[in-house]
């Protein structure tokens, strides 16, 4: 699979973000530019601050300082409405899923759709566009199913299904391959792909497997000690001789 | 030296979870007038802890009344006060036994179960995936079944009561021969609004404190499945607490109105 060319227009821009813990400073003036369509990813040991980052990103956390613009808008500036309106142009992968596991498949992708009405209107049949976000993700035979009765490659797909109904303009990965036996990582690489494909999204992926980074990454971004330690595309990050850099790709 | 400090520093993490227990209450009066209303999913948190709490408050009201008539009976007949008892049973059940046991019961079934959902959803990043989903979980998830115990505490309470007194009705029936007519005519002839009004808004109070406290706990669960656990446990321990402390304010305030 070779990478698109992304376009040039800044969709997020983070600059000289910091956040600490009491006395542990996670990050230390991170910076960070996606650009449209582009598949961004950052790589960082454990404890690096890239899931703290990706918090920052979507309002989970308050940074300490720095400022994060999400397709033009300060969202430390803005109010509770619009950080929801703008949320839901953003959708998020989380590690584990976490699809809410008192409803049914049909019931966990309903749900932003009842509540944004604003995007689709108040929708009195939304089987349509479940089924559409179902079979994007090939389940569509799993629309009864409650999440436990899933296996863990079915509920990430399942999850991606319903980061995907709202069709936002951003797709943020947190950790989307870890945990899953090497077969289901890679469909799920696969249909990543054919995701930005389809919906032209821009996505920021969060990892520390090479492999997904090598398949999916226009461009990589090194996360150490809380800043941008190294930055340019995985050919040119992979053949670094800064010790340093190379601890990632071993 | 060392146990003055340990005592000091539980003494302030002690205030510490009063304070933000306060401020999470506060922040539920904010939620809770503030619009979208997420009545369906009040409605089925209201029929998820009424129906499922409803065998158990059954029961347990029905061996208190049995229990209860069983063991004053000996007393009150030594006396030669046995038609005292319809009066004496439905007085303790409606004012103090009913609502604090039913309460009770509710904070183990109901409020730890709150903890530990809430709690699971916290570690599974369930509640982030909503927040980020643009949806408030505050008010989605503590919001409503906060109104949801509040309101189907004193529906389990007044129906403790009655299983409870047709307990203590069977007991006299079989062991005194009292008529249902006759012993509930005497039920009714003792109860006077100063019971059962009192009784009944501090069990507003209970419901409050069970949903408070087993929302508190879960929604700030910390990471891991031993804090879900610790979530469902302390959600128990201190509402009961907190139970026994609201039920001595409600005796005292009712004591200044009602002059018992």
């Amino acid at each position: 699979m070779t990478p698109e060319t992304p376009n040039t227009k800044a969709i997020i821009t983070i600059k000289d973000l910091k956040k600490s813990y009491g006395d542990h400073h996670v990050l230390n003036g991170f910076n960070m530019v996606l650009n449209e369509g582009e598949n961004l990813v950052i790589m960082g040991k454990s404890g690096s601050g890239k899931s703290v980052m990706i918090k920052c990103l979507v309002g989970l956390e308050q940074p300490d300082s720095g400022s994060i613009e999400v397709m033009g808008e300060n969202i430390n500036e803005l109010n509770r409405s619009a950080l929801d309106e703008l949320r839901t142009e953003i959708g998020f992968l989380f590690q584990g899923s976490a699809l809410y596991d008192s409803m049914t498949v049909r019931e966990n992708l309903e749900f932003p759709l009842r509540r944004h009405t604003k995007k689709f209107g108040v929708l009195k049949d939304t089987t349509p566009l479940v089924m559409e976000a179902l079979e994007n993700v090939g389940l569509a035979d799993t629309i009864n199913l409650m999440p436990e009765e899933l296996s863990g490659g079915m509920k990430r797909r399942i999850a991606l299904a319903r980061t995907l109904i709202l069709q936002p303009k951003i797709i943020l990965y947190d950790e989307p391959t870890t945990g899953l036996d090497p077969i289901t990582a890679k469909e799920i690489l696969i249909l990543m792909k054919s995701i930005q494909q389809k919906y032209n999204t821009s996505s920021l992926i969060i990892t520390h497997d090479v492999d997904c980074a090598r398949v999916i990454s226009n461009r990589m971004i090194l996360l150490v000690d809380g800043i941008n330690y190294a930055e340019g595309t995985f050919k040119e990050l992979s053949s670094s001789t800064d010790p340093k850099i190379q601890a990632f790709f071993k | 030296m060392n146990t003055n400090f340990k005592i000091i520093e539980i003494f302030k993490s002690f205030l510490l979870e009063i304070g933000e227990l306060s401020f999470f209450a506060s922040r539920f009066f904010r939620e809770a007038f503030r619009s979208p209303m997420e009545f369906k999913e009040f409605l089925r948190q209201c029929y998820n802890m009424g129906n499922r709490s409803l065998l158990l408050v059954a029961v347990t009201g029905f061996i208190i009344g049995l229990v209860f008539t069983l063991q004053s009976r000996p007393t009150l007949l030594e006396f030669g006060a046995v038609s005292w008892m319809p009066s004496m049973v439905s007085i303790s059940i409606i004012r103090e036994i009913g609502p604090i046991i039913t309460a009770l019961i509710c904070a183990g079934r109901i409020g730890s179960g709150i903890g530990a959902e809430l709690g699971s959803m916290r570690v599974t990043e369930q509640i982030d995936a909503m927040e980020v989903s643009g949806t408030n979980p505050f008010k989605y998830l503590v919001v409503t079944r906060i109104l949801a115990t509040t309101f189907m505490l004193p529906i389990l309470v007044f129906f403790g009561d009655a299983i409870a007194l047709f307990g203590s009705y069977l007991v006299e029936n079989v062991k005194g021969n009292v008529s249902f007519l006759l012993y509930f005519n005497k039920v009714f002839n003792a109860l006077e609004f100063g019971d059962l009004i009192p009784a009944t808004i501090k069990t507003f109070f209970f419901g409050f404190a069970i949903g408070l406290v087993g929302c508190f706990k879960g929604y700030y669960c910390k990471k891991g499945t031993a804090g879900v656990g610790l979530a469902a446990n302390s959600a128990v321990v201190f509402t009961s607490m907190l139970l026994f402390i609201i039920d001595f304010i409600a005796v005292f305030v009712t004591d200044i109105f009602y002059d018992l």
